[in-house]
């Protein structure tokens, strides 16, 4: 049963970790803003392919002349 | 005018209306047209070719027609000012060489598409880094590399797409509410991390039936939990010992007093018991009762902020400006002005921002801000403020600063022109004062009524009966039912000056009408000329005259005659007799237009409106009558059969002859007193009589020949066809094309009290319920922790949500 000492030592010691996190990054200002971060995953990366492709058909036509 | 003239005509006989792809606004009769795209202007075009040659055509998928309108000619001088370093210094928050941060504040920004737009503009200028947007705030966070780009071009780039910076060059308070909110934040964390784990180590508490029994480790945990509360009592609930304590200053039990009783009650008798050793405590059900409260604090104040009914920028406000875009002229709302536009107002018409004159001569009358009567001369180049009214002929100036429609309410507002029968009425029922007293009476009968019969359940008890009494509807239900019909009545055109004007109206029994311009359009009207041919220059001069006035009448002339190419016009002393006429020396023609009395031999004559005949005189030369048919609004005769029937008594006063008797006969059925040649004293007195024989009187007329009236009768709703006369004498504006559903209104308005009834017997019923559960000691105080913010929010959602549903059902 003195097990139970060090467990609750350490768990409370994990927790106070977590907790300490957590004033951090609210320190930080991660959760100032709560709404757009909700719009911003929604986004589409750009297409890089459609990038390339106009710069190929550019220099065809270059080369075309 | 004549642009959009055309633009309206053009759409009537094509039947199809063409869209700007970017902006969503009507194409006029210049339709621009690119990969297959329309737009209205060549603006909304550059910008589309801009964002199409970006890869960034992801804006128009994301909401439709997520565009704002760009302002034309782009005048890239106006940000010559942010090249120089000193202001540079004021805007930005940090520089280096490589990099400089800066936040500008963007309040155009409405959708998910400006969200996308403003965090791509580095695709569009590589100088740019980064940029973040904050919606909430309507910011966006911009990191670019000064040796790439400079502060000017990243502000020029943002007008050029549409999404202006409001660049104020005072401090920003928006950083003070951001620290503020951190602070609950943290309070909440660490209320939470102390009570999980109180509760975690009390398990042996909860458990003990023996098992653990090992010396030492109940006592231990007692110890950790003792230490654990400690935050919780002096950090996260310090708050609320704060505002108890000031409340209590002032000598006034406010709501946070029984609280912050039952936290101390609580804890203290706890930290006893465990000092003691005779027992366990309570701070699991303390540390608890503190979490609780603090997270429904803190989503409270999000409903609240959700439901807020502050008008702001993008809230209806039924004043109509003249600007001029691409050198056409245009009638917009006051909302959609932006700064640095031109803008041209009228005889009579009231500026409706800070701007600079640019053209004209200003006799600026500041009666609305000031009181002063005296009308007071601008020269060009000089300051106007919002709030003047312009005497003369029409000026041109610019907007220099945003039309703040919180500021034009203010003015409505004011003293000058309260004449105290719709004062803002304090929302605090007078019953909350007594509320707090019974509630601590309540508290000590339990505690002596369980002293004597088990003593035990005294705790319990009496926390929990401190804390769920929740006076919330007392303060609450008024404020939020009226803030929510104040926006449902803006959505519908109606403008309140304030919330009090609701009460007023469900007490109406007495309607009076005006006739022109409250029951009649002047935009569709039918001008008939008869008299002497007149001559394009002639008829130019006219027009001119007439466009200087916002008389229904003045307007209606003014349309029928096309705009012509000719040169300007040079107009001198021109003035408006109020119902009477017009006259100026237009190109040395000394012209007069109005009533045959006021044409022929200028005496007084009592007669309001000039009638439907409006006579031109040029010269002393009798040159016409411009007959002018009055058509009545649609709808009109619905609603008057409706409030006939709910039995409002009906009375129409016109200053026009009666040649309209029969046609307002039929609207008005013939037990309404129609009555003829009303002059504003007499309609004025018609009102104070009829409020002699306690009617409650409704006049609905247009803001400047019934001011009188309408400050006279008990609600006095001016009815505005978009155009810049703000009648301050009015407590409501009403759009034209939304007269007939007057008897909507008014039964809405009646609806308003048995709402907040409703919810006032609502939350008794919870405390009558969530006390008699207390008092038994049957209720745990940490439910009762979570009931308390529970049943406020849930009286807000509640009046809200009926109030919208009641709207819905009266068809507003």
């Amino acid at each position: 049963m003195s097990a139970f000492f060090i467990l609750i030592g350490f768990s409370i010691l994990v927790a106070g970790t977590f907790l300490a996190a957590f004033l951090f990054s609210v320190k930080k200002g991660q959760f100032d803003d709560d709404y757009t971060p909700s719009i911003r995953m929604l986004f589409d990366e750009p297409e890089k392919t459609k990038a390339t492709s106009t710069k190929s058909v550019k220099t065809i036509t270059q080369t075309k002349k | 005018m004549a642009a959009f003239f055309k633009s309206v005509f053009i759409n009537k006989t094509n039947s199809i209306s063409v869209t700007c792809f970017h902006c969503g606004d009507i194409c006029g009769d210049l339709i621009v047209s690119v990969d297959e795209h329309n737009f209205c202007c060549s603006g909304c075009k550059q910008v589309y070719l801009l964002l199409n040659e970006n890869n960034l055509c992801n804006y128009y998928d994301l909401d439709k027609n997520p565009g704002l309108k760009a302002k034309g000619k782009f005048v890239s001088e106006r940000y010559a000012y942010l090249d120089d370093e000193a202001t540079i210094q004021k805007l930005i928050q940090f520089s280096s060489d490589e990099q400089v941060n800066v936040t500008f504040s963007i309040p155009q920004m409405h959708c998910s598409s400006c969200i996308y737009l403003l965090e791509n503009l580095h695709r569009i200028e590589p100088g740019v880094k980064q940029s973040q947007v904050n919606f909430q705030q309507k910011e966006v966070f911009i990191i670019f590399n000064p040796k790439e780009a400079s502060l000017r071009k990243v502000v020029e780039l943002l007008a050029f797409i549409g999404y202006e910076p409001y660049i104020s060059l005072k401090d920003t308070v928006t950083k003070k509410t951001s620290l503020f909110n951190r602070k609950q934040i943290y309070k909440i964390g660490v209320a939470g991390f102390c009570f999980s784990n109180i509760m975690m180590l009390s398990f042996p508490e909860y458990l003990s039936s023996g098992f653990i029994d090992e010396a030492g480790l109940k006592e231990t945990f007692s110890w950790f939990i003792f230490g654990l509360s400690l935050p919780v009592l002096f950090f996260s609930s310090a708050d609320i010992f704060v505002s108890a304590w000031k409340g209590l200053r002032q000598r006034f039990l406010n709501i946070d007093a029984p609280i912050a009783l039952a936290i101390i009650v609580t804890f203290v008798r706890s930290y006893y018991e465990i000092i003691t050793g005779t027992g366990a405590g309570y701070l699991d059900s303390g540390s608890g009762i503190v979490f609780f409260m603090l997270i429904g604090r803190w989503f409270q104040n999000k409903t609240y902020d959700s439901f807020s009914f502050d008008r702001d920028y993008l809230s209806y406000f039924p004043l109509g400006v003249t600007v001029v875009r691409n050198g056409a002229e245009k009638n917009i709302p006051v909302t959609k002005l932006e700064k640095s536009e031109r803008i041209i107002i009228h005889n009579e018409e009231m500026i409706p921002a800070d701007a600079v004159l640019m053209k004209g001569l200003a006799n600026i009358d500041y009666s609305f801000v000031s009181g002063e009567n005296a009308a007071v001369e601008k020269k060009k180049g000089e300051l106007i403020y919002a709030g003047g009214k312009q005497i003369g002929s029409a000026i041109e100036l610019e907007v220099i600063k945003e039309v703040s429609q919180s500021y034009i309410t203010q003015l409505w507002n004011n003293d000058i022109f309260s004449n105290k029968k719709n004062e803002e009425k304090s929302f605090i029922h007078p019953w909350s004062k007594y509320f707090t007293y019974a509630l601590f009476a309540i508290a000590i009968a339990t505690v002596v009524f369980w002293y004597f019969t088990d003593a035990a359940k005294i705790f319990p008890a009496v926390t929990a009966v401190l804390i769920v009494a929740c006076p919330c509807s007392l303060l609450l239900s008024a404020t939020f039912t009226y803030g929510n019909m104040l926006r449902v009545f803006g959505r519908n055109k109606l403008y309140l000056k304030n919330a009090s004007v609701i009460e007023s109206l469900a007490k109406i029994n007495t309607i009076v009408f005006d006739k022109t311009g409250t029951i009649t359009q002047s935009h569709a009207a039918a001008v008939d000329y008869e008299g002497l041919p007149l001559s394009d220059h002639e008829k130019a001069i006219i027009r001119t005259i007439s466009k200087q006035s916002s008389h229904p009448l003045s307007k209606v002339i003014c349309n029928s005659i096309p705009e012509s190419p000719e040169k300007l016009i040079n107009l001198k002393e021109f003035q408006e007799f109020a119902g009477k006429g017009l006259q100026a020396v237009a190109d040395n023609t000394y012209v007069k237009m109005g009533s045959s009395s006021f044409v022929k031999n200028n005496i007084p004559v009592f007669t309001q409106d000039t009638g439907t005949a409006v006579h031109v005189l040029m010269d002393n030369v009798h040159m016409g009558t411009y007959r002018v048919k009055n058509q009545y609004r649609m709808g009109l005769k619905e609603m008057i059969s409706n409030l006939d029937r709910k039995g409002f008594g009906l009375y129409v006063l016109s200053g026009d002859n009666n040649l309209e008797k029969e046609n307002l006969v039929n609207i008005f059925g013939i037990n309404t007193n129609i009555n003829f040649h009303q002059s504003p004293q007499q309609k004025l007195d018609y009102v104070k009589h009829l409020q002699k024989n306690n009617r409650q009187v409704l006049m609905l007329g247009d803001g400047l020949n019934d001011a009188g009236a309408l400050m006279q009768s008990n609600v006095g709703i001016a009815v505005s066809e978009n155009s810049a006369q703000f009648s301050p004498a009015s407590d409501a504006i009403l759009d034209g094309s939304k007269v007939s559903m007057l008897d909507k209104f008014i039964s809405f308005a009646r609806s308003g009290k048995t709402i907040v009834m409703a919810s006032f017997i609502l939350s008794i019923l919870y405390n009558i319920v969530g006390l008699s559960f207390a008092v038994q000691g049957l209720l745990s105080p940490m439910v009762a922790a979570i009931l308390m913010p529970a049943s406020s929010i849930s009286i807000v959602l509640f009046v809200s949500l009926y109030s919208s549903f009641i709207a819905r059902k009266k068809g507003l």
